[in-house]
């Protein structure tokens, strides 16, 4: 494109030796760097000093790569509040301003990604959802329990989603109309399933739930929720529904839930999470009657 | 290096339904997705699906409105078909047990949405785009179809010939967040960009921290034209604090804007005397501001938005995630008092030009959803327009990169036909700063190579690129220019532009990208280092946000989206044309093509935009 420049600007890929220009464009660059990173830091660790609405978070750092941080420990994070804030606003504001390896996976900023799940002041919730001023302080932000820590407050989710997966996670029926027509499903059925499509699979409930910290095999109540939004579903027709109650009756599913609640306590979705586990147990027995 | 037939770049609804379509033609397809599939950010779409499904409406009535809410701007055999398509795609997640809202009659509900003459958005909650992310994932679990998730795709590897319409992609480079290795994946049959969008451009955006524009910023750096860029929509209802989306259909469902007198300012005074709040969203959006600017907004920053009288029944079936938003990132029960809204960045309307097979001008390189442009959308999206887009443009481009037989496109792509070159009036040198090494074309040195030898040559490119930003000791961080670039975006490129404020954000911008040239990574760990990562995608905001402000200085007129202080009239005898940019050297060259107005049975003359 040939647009119009006010000073000629030299074309410096061609350059076979660093022009005293650019050398001294360099160095301004740099000074500039330095003064802004300075005057960031400084103005950073005024307001934090000064700031009567400062929040004083500590964060969990860990990484198995870095000396340092091999061992676990926490790190103290002073962030100015505004309001509405969130525990996900502060670590973001903590990273950009004061530690840019601070490490946690986030997305949406909404509750609907379910990425960033934590242990925020001794419970699961999710970091955006959680407002710093429904917390006392100081603000212990912690990885979730019963995971592998790959770094900070990142855990390793390749359980959950085995777990997720282990349950024919899709869809099925034997009967579908043509390819232009919908299969009819009563309000009522659809409201009976709304509550279990609302998962985001953020984990926050398995990592609350003490039997599945103890059996590695427990389907744990996110798979099992899953599992009854596609057993109630009246669309997939009763031969289906058995084919559901047969995964979910084997040894390491339903039965192990001791009804405790933790994971229904901790959903940020508020799915009721042990009702759903608690009648498929009612209906695992219904159906067993069947045969008798 | 991995190898795989079709290689989709990103998860959300467009690359699932891409993988999906890849898969049942028998091709042996792979995701590559810095996020895991459910965390893609369609998931918080939350209005609908448009499709003419009931009698009474029809495709032909869809893309007509479609058309008219491009402002003229969309090519007619992308939207008729969008329009077309679109029905038998929505039956079909109905099929995969997606959880639409239901009529008493047991089939799925439809609502009315803005621009649109017939109630034809399909809709589950106010959370349409969880249910079908969902869905589509259970699918693509059911299939066994490989995800490498938390894997951040950094470069195409594109043939470097001189004209971009001669180039093949041969497959990707990418970066894994977990380890930190960098590894090439080769591509026998094509690879599709299914990135999303590039809200993060902007300060108040409705667009999750993971939409930067990546694929788009990719395709352009290797020669794949960039199409309409300074089409942002902004949605004109987003609370103000932190840009989450409170979804058209409350208005749809009856909800009613104030201004701070208590008056519905869409009638009072007269910006939709017929549709007022479920005008187009580019209309609502401008009026909103209008109000703030003349002293009638709330706190001279948002406006009400009021949905009591619809009575908390209706309300919890309808709409019930949305008190929930309200409540958790407002702080206000929407069932007691207005919610607090303002205009916030929301959708691209331009995009990686393709044409209706997703395909672009580079053979094996495909695009489809938000981060490409057919155009579907032209100067402004109608709501409930883009997960349809997803689905249709999604499964086309996965057939076709499976070598599925499919009608050829009448869309042409790359400078090729009646094509007119351009100038733009920039107060600084536009593209890359100094810093070289992205630019694909190097003199046609891969020209002759084999596929394998250009995804390995990208590699190692891209292993330099990265080293040396690990290696660096001190300098600027990303956080820094980040800021700036979104700081004046939203300052300068925002719902008003004007001239004088565009060229400040091409100095903004020129002087970011100085600054990227010093840019450091202080977080020298392999394990999910997410200070190289946002450092990647800042170079990515870098280009796209010049890329937008160059197409909105160009583009002097008023149409759809995009507003001009300086020209307040659409100026159909000179701009029924797409803004095109393509990356020459490192450097944005402009050009224009005609926008195509003709569809299959007739053609649509360009009218007033009115609601």
């Amino acid at each position: 494109m040939s647009t119009q420049v006010p000073e000629q600007v030299e074309d410096e890929s061609s350059a076979e030796s660093v022009s005293p220009g650019k050398q001294k464009r360099d160095a301004k660059k740099r000074e500039r760097a330095e003064r802004l990173q300075e005057q960031r830091e400084a103005e950073a660790a005024e307001k934090a000093r000064t700031a009567d609405d400062t929040y004083h978070l500590k964060v969990f750092r860990y990484d198995p790569e870095v000396e340092g941080k091999q061992e676990p420990r926490f790190d103290d994070f002073y962030v100015p509040y505004k309001q509405g804030m969130t525990v996900l606003d502060a670590l973001m504001w903590a990273r950009d301003h004061y530690d840019s390896s601070l490490t946690f996976r986030h997305s949406c900023r909404q509750a609907i990604c379910g990425s960033d799940a934590l242990f925020v002041n001794g419970s699961q919730r999710l970091g955006c959802k959680t407002q710093l001023s429904d917390l006392s302080e100081p603000v212990r932000v912690e990885p979730l329990p019963h995971a592998d820590v790959v770094k900070d407050l990142v855990v390793d989710m390749e359980h959950f989603y085995d777990q997720m997966e282990a349950v024919e996670p899709y869809f099925q029926t034997n009967s579908l109309p043509a390819e232009d027509e919908e299969q009819r499903q009563t309000r009522e059925n659809r409201e009976k399933v709304k509550m279990s499509t609302r998962c985001i699979w953020c984990s926050a409930c398995m990592s609350s739930c003490n039997i599945a910290a103890g059996d590695n095999e427990y389907l744990g109540p996110a798979a099992i929720n899953k599992a009854y939004r596609f057993a109630m579903d009246e669309r997939e027709g009763e031969d289906m529904k058995q084919r559901r109650l047969e995964i979910l009756e084997q040894e390491h599913g339903v039965w192990r839930c001791q009804t405790q609640f933790s994971c229904t306590e901790v959903c940020p979705k508020d799915i009721p999470l042990t009702e759903h586990i608690q009648e498929l147990k009612r209906e695992a027995i219904k159906n067993n009657l069947k045969f008798w | 290096m991995y190898e795989h037939d079709v290689i989709v770049v990103g998860a959300g609804g467009a690359g699932l339904r891409a993988a999906i379509a890849a898969h049942e033609e028998g091709a042996d397809v792979a995701i590559v997705s810095k996020l895991h599939p459910v965390r893609s950010h369609t998931g918080a779409a939350e209005g609908g699906i448009n499709a003419a499904l009931r009698e009474g409406d029809s495709w032909e009535d869809h893309a007509y409105d479609t058309m008219k809410g491009s402002d003229y701007l969309g090519d007619a055999p992308a939207v008729e078909t969008l329009c077309k398509d679109s029905p038998k795609e929505t039956i079909q997640l109905e099929h995969w047990g997606m959880a639409f809202s239901r009529d008493d009659d047991g089939r799925v509900s439809q609502r009315p949405f803005g621009g649109l003459s017939f109630p034809r958005t399909t809709y589950a909650g106010a959370e349409t785009g969880h249910q079908l992310l969902h869905t589509m994932y259970e699918q693509l679990v059911k299939r066994g179809i490989k995800v490498y998730d938390e894997w951040h795709v950094t470069r195409l590897a594109v043939s470097d010939e001189d004209d971009p319409e001669d180039r093949t992609c041969h497959g990707i480079v990418a970066y894994d967040v977990q380890t930190g290795k960098i590894e090439g994946f080769r591509a026998r049959n094509g690879v599709i960009l299914a990135t999303g969008g590039l809200g993060q451009v902007y300060d108040h955006t409705t667009n999750a921290v993971a939409n930067t524009g990546d694929g788009v910023a990719m395709a352009y750096r290797a020669g794949a034209p960039i199409e309409d860029m300074e089409f942002i929509q902004f949605h004109p209802t987003t609370l103000p604090s932190t840009g989450v989306l409170i979804t058209e259909g409350v208005r749809g469902e009856g909800g009613i804007l104030y201004n701070k007198h208590g008056e519905r300012f869409m009638f009072e005074y007269g910006y939709a005397n017929n549709l007022g709040e479920l005008a187009s969203r580019d209309v609502v959006s401008r009026a909103e501001l209008t109000e703030v600017n003349e002293g009638r907004g709330i706190e001279d920053e948002y406006v009400h938005l009021d949905m009591r009288h619809l009575g908390e029944e209706r309300i919890v079936d309808r709409l019930e995630n949305i008190i929930h938003l309200s409540e958790d990132f407002e702080g206000v029960n929407p069932l007691e008092a207005p919610m607090p809204v303002k205009p916030g960045q929301h959708y691209a309307m331009g995009g990686v030009e393709t044409d209706e097979n997703g395909e672009t001008c580079i053979t094996g390189l495909y695009a489809a959803g938000e981060c490409a442009c057919a155009s579907v959308h032209g100067g402004n999206r109608l709501g409930g327009n883009a997960l349809p887009e997803l689905i249709v443009f999604g499964k086309r481009a996965g057939h076709h990169a499976a070598g599925k037989d499919m009608k050829d496109a009448e869309i042409t792509t790359g400078k090729v036909g009646d094509y007119e070159p351009a100038d733009v009036e920039s107060p600084v040198q536009l593209g890359e700063a100094g810093l070289g090494g992205d630019a694909v074309a190097d003199g046609g040195a891969t020209a002759d190579l084999s596929g394998d030898e250009v995804v390995q040559r990208a590699l190692d490119d891209e292993r330099e690129t990265i080293e040396h930003l690990l290696e660096k000791e001190d300098g600027i961080q990303h956080a820094e220019i980040r800021e700036r670039v979104q700081k004046s975006m939203t300052e300068h490129v925002n719902v008003f532009r004007e001239e004088e404020a565009l060229k400040d954000a091409l100095r903004d911008i020129r002087e970011a990208r100085e600054l990227y040239q010093d840019v450091y990574v202080a977080d020298k760990s392999r394990t999910f280092n997410t200070d190289l990562l946002q450092t990647l995608e800042t170079r990515n905001i870098l280009d796209i946000a010049e890329s937008i402000t160059v197409g909105a200085l160009a583009r002097n007129e008023f149409r759809g989206a995009h507003w001009r202080k300086e020209y307040q009239e659409r100026r159909d005898e000179e701009w029924l044309k797409h803004t095109m940019l393509s990356w020459n050297d490192g450097e944005p060259e402009l050009w224009y093509k005609p926008v195509i107005l003709e569809g299959e049975n007739k053609t649509y003359e360009p009218k007033i935009r009115s609601y």
